[in-house]
């Protein structure tokens, strides 16, 4: 692979030193490659961006800095002297400290005794807690991070509790922290907020690497920033003097789109109408309450929110998944039963096609061959064999076709499905619901895990079927996927939607702050 | 964590097993060399006895027809991710449906009776597993908690219509009216002196329908399908929407029923009458049956096929080496459960590797992984 390196940035020693240097670091994993002679330096007072597509190494290489991994070879120097990292104590010894994408916190416990967990002073607890407290108002002070020590980490939100991460390593003596992907779960206020706090720390000498596949947040808070390409780093560069189209180019190897061509979208007669839908989860809690919406062919509306808000349920409910309790769905006028546990059959008899928002636990048998998985869903369509038999040669000619539609790599319908990469899997889903030309489409996550090049295909596999008059349910916690796509955002906080908004004119600050159920509350429709 | 491939098809399916039976077969060879026989001998006399004439043979082939229907009845359960080990039961019960047809039409012809008889076996059989299956897709109670409860629930049931409804008033015993011939099924001796005394019978030919039968439904029919589905992801099966609820019954039902055949093969084609405990644990022996043959037919026909020469080979050992108890058969059959069901994992991770490192395309890259470890 030809592999350019545009102006490797930082070269010299800065002044403030070097926080961790990483020297030809490998690492496999039978025969992949994750990591292929990774040279990183950091510079201590800094904000590093690490950023790459799914599986190109950065977590594995983080891995190895905080010592869940060994490196095969390489060197790893903290402050200058070579270590060899072996486990996540030597880790925290060394000032490393780490914020994972799911948090390592005690739901029943209060702040303060998760902070101490596992770094008590003696089998006593009250004096630990005692010093931890003073400890904790210091840094709270020093840093600008509030939170309250005796609360109950179940009670707090999201964005506190990720604070309480970021204490966590504080308090153990954290020069470096790592955060991966940490602004997967939060709104953008919450986003906003961490970055503040990002800065403080910056400002008080302590050095930060951030992981992430947000060009947008590499933009707005790093110093400099590394592109990792299967497995190998593509480059290091300073943030000022780089752009997210070249990063993004760094990331895939060629040039990629970020924005979304459309026109303007040209609505028919209502398609889907949803009305009054009640739905509880599992555990029986109600989790949509009441919502109502339409969509109009030709038109993509999308439902913004922050994750577990009552989007999946909405999803499942509407896709005949799930139980609703009450209200109904009704498709091109006719009220849809879906009830029982085959509702999603008479969904998609009624011609309501359903991408969900996890392929690999609901919309694909990852055990099952590619052209398996051609017809899940559509298995009695008298397309794949009359009566009782499976007409094994018509699914395998629908899978090729599907294949070669999508560009689905390998081009191998008896491949084993979870051999796939998440891209080539979310294709594989795509083809099988598109293809049955569907008049309502609903979408849930439709870029989850999937790397950019394939993200661009599929926004654009997405408008083609908004412009062939099909009305699009979109359900997306990436707030720039929405707003990219849709021709209607209605924003969904707490099982109801509490807004809706023009993505032409809504600024992300309105959006955010009705994702966070604060703001103006206007009807849906 | 290490990325290890998976093995070839034909490695798994056949070299693994085959394995697993010659570690099997070492072990007990060593227990039968610590009671002081040779264990060379009793080899040649378990291979002679199960398939060097045509009598043992044909207790071969009769032993394995019962193990291909409760194989095939925990196969078919488990490819919709359902584990059915009331098979013994099920085979148990069926016997009701089988001795009450044979009964009323003995006077007639078996060409008439055996069909009837299959459906009604069937019927019964499949009926003992549906309960499970509704209990499970209505009330949510495991089926395997459920399934192994109604094992003795026949046991009782059955020594209760024995006793009290079948067994005519001039007989002592705990067994049903005698089937005159024209209620049973034909034994193969009928046809081909080859087979001796043996009781194989025509049933096997059910047996045989049986296998091609369950291999067309599970890979080649849309019910099939619905079925793997549902084994394999739950929450897909949902999102297909295919009826959780009612795969799970129809597939339970389709289960008993096919245990229930072992009732033709007993009933109708060995003892010509309902005795108690004909089972004989067919029931338990189709599970590792199953296991051993991956839940395909053809590895059922196989994996049948040996604990019958087992079963029928031990009996003979007994016979011509009496240093070896009836006590030592069984524990040599454990050993082959236990090693190609039990511990049927035990050879993979080495098997794998092997593979890895002989295999010419995986080779390279086997050999650089080690030099990269021996550099750190």
């Amino acid at each position: 692979m030809n592999t350019q390196r545009p102006g490797t940035a930082a070269a010299s020693a800065p002044a403030s030193g070097w926080a961790i240097e990483l020297e030809k670091i490998n690492k496999r994993f039978g025969a992949v490659h994750a990591n292929k002679d990774i040279d990183l330096k950091v510079a201590r007072g800094t904000i590093h961006g690490i950023v790459g597509e799914n599986g190109a190494g950065k977590s594995t290489l983080m891995s190895i800095l905080y010592g869940f991994y060994t490196a095969d070879s390489g060197t790893i120097r903290v402050n200058g002297a070579p270590h060899a990292i072996t486990d996540s104590r030597h880790a925290l010894a060394l000032g490393i400290g780490m914020v994972h994408q799911h948090f390592m916190l005690v739901d029943n416990f209060s702040v303060l005794e998760n902070i101490i967990l596992g770094v008590e002073d003696s089998g006593f607890i009250k004096p630990s807690l005692d010093r931890a407290r003073k400890e904790l108002d210091r840094l709270e002070a020093e840093y600008d991070l509030e939170v309250d020590p005796d609360a109950i980490i179940e009670d707090i939100s999201v964005g506190q509790q990720q604070r309480v991460e970021i204490l966590k390593a504080l308090y153990r003596g954290a020069e470096t922290l790592i955060l991966d992907e940490p602004t997967g779960v939060l709104t953008p206020k919450e986003a906003d907020d961490l970055f503040r706090v990002l800065e403080t720390l910056r400002a008080q000498g302590k050095t930060v690497i951030l992981i992430t596949h947000k060009l947008r947040e590499i933009m707005a808070i790093t110093d400099t920033v590394s592109v990792m390409r299967q497995g190998e780093m593509v480059a290091t560069l300073k943030t000022a003097e780089t752009s997210p189209e070249q990063l993004a180019e760094l990331m895939v190897g060629r040039r990629v789109l970020l924005r979304v061509d459309k026109t303007a979208a040209n609505p028919g007669q209502t398609l889907l109408e949803v009305q009054n839908l009640v739905v509880n989860d599992d555990m029986g809690v109600t989790r949509v309450k009441g919502v109502s919406f339409s969509i109009r062919a030709g038109e993509i509306v999308g439902i913004a929110g922050v994750s577990g808000n009552g989007q999946s349920e909405l999803l499942e409910a509407i896709s005949g998944m799930r139980d609703q309790k009450a209200g109904q769905v009704l498709l091109k006028g006719t009220a849809l039963s879906l009830e029982g546990d085959d509702g999603a059959a008479r969904a998609r008899a009624a011609g309501l096609a359903h991408v969900p928002e996890d392929r690999q636990r609901m919309g694909l048998v990852t055990s099952f061959s590619e052209w398996e998985n051609a017809i899940l869903g559509y298995q009695n369509s008298p397309q794949y064999g009359s009566g009782p038999f499976l007409d094994i040669g018509a699914a395998k000619k629908a899978a090729a076709e599907h294949i070669k539609l999508f560009d689905v790599r390998p081009a191998n319908i008896n491949l084993k499905t979870s051999l796939f990469s998440g891209g080539n899997q979310q294709k594989i889903v795509l083809a099988r619901e598109m293809e049955r030309d569907p008049d309502v489409l609903v979408i849930g996550q439709p870029t989850r895990g999937v790397d950019i090049g394939a993200i661009e295909f599929i926004h654009n596999e997405i408008i083609k079927m908004r412009d062939e008059g099909k009305a699009i349910l979109l359900v997306s916690v990436e707030l720039d996927e929405i707003r990219a796509l849709a021709d209607r955002i209605l924003v969904m906080f707490d099982g109801s939607i509490v807004g809706e908004a023009d993505p032409a004119t809504a600024t992300e600050g309105e959006l955010g702050l009705m994702m966070a159920g604060i703001g103006k509350k206007e009807a849906a429709e | 964590m290490s990325a290890r491939r998976p093995l070839p098809r034909w490695a798994d399916i056949a070299l693994l097993p085959a394995i697993n039976l010659a570690m099997a077969f070492l072990v007990s060879g060593l227990v039968v060399l610590m009671v002081g026989e040779n264990p060379l001998h009793a080899i040649q006399v378990i291979l002679y006895g199960a398939f060097g004439y045509g009598e043992g043979l044909g207790y071969t082939l009769y032993y394995a027809t019962n193990f291909i229907f409760t194989g095939l009845a925990v196969a078919v359960a488990a490819h919709a991710g359902l584990f059915n080990i009331g098979g013994d039961g099920q085979a148990y019960v069926a016997g009701l449906g089988a001795v009450v047809v044979a009964l009323a039409l003995d006077q007639t012809h078996w060409l008439l009776a055996m069909p009837l008889a299959v459906i009604a076996a069937g019927a019964v059989g499949g009926f003992w597993a549906f309960i499970p299956g509704w209990l499970q897709a209505k009330r949510g109670s495991h089926v395997v908690i459920t399934t192994i409860m109604f094992n003795f629930i026949a046991a009782a049931l059955m020594v209760y219509m024995v006793n009290r409804v079948l067994k005519p008033a001039t007989t002592m015993a705990p067994e049903s009216a005698t089937i005159a011939v024209g209620g049973r099924v034909p034994q193969l001796r009928q046809f081909f002196s080859f087979f001796g005394y043996s009781p194989v019978n025509l049933s096997i030919v059910i047996a045989i329908l049986a296998l091609i039968g369950v291999y067309i439904l599970v890979w080649h029919t849309k019910f099939g399908y619905a079925m793997r589905v549902l084994g394999a992801n739950p929450t897909a099966s949902r999102y297909a929407g295919i009826s959780n609820s009612k795969m799970i019954m129809i597939t339970m039902t389709i289960s008993g029923a096919l245990a229930g055949m072992v009732a033709i093969n007993e009933v109708m084609g060995v003892q010509n009458r309902l005795v108690l405990d004909y089972v004989a644990g067919a029931g338990f022996v189709g599970i590792a049956v199953a296991l051993m043959g991956r839940n395909h037919p053809i590895g059922i026909m196989l994996a049948a096929l040996l604990f019958g020469a087992l079963y029928q080979g031990g009996q003979e050992l007994q016979f011509v080496i009496p240093g070896i108890t009836r006590e030592m058969i069984v524990v040599i059959q454990a050993l082959v459960i236990l090693f190609t069901g039990a511990m049927e994992g035990l050879f993979r991770p080495s098997l794998e590797r092997a593979f890895m490192l002989f295999s010419p395309e995986q080779k390279t890259e086997a050999i650089a992984v080690s030099t990269a470890k021996s550099e750190s």
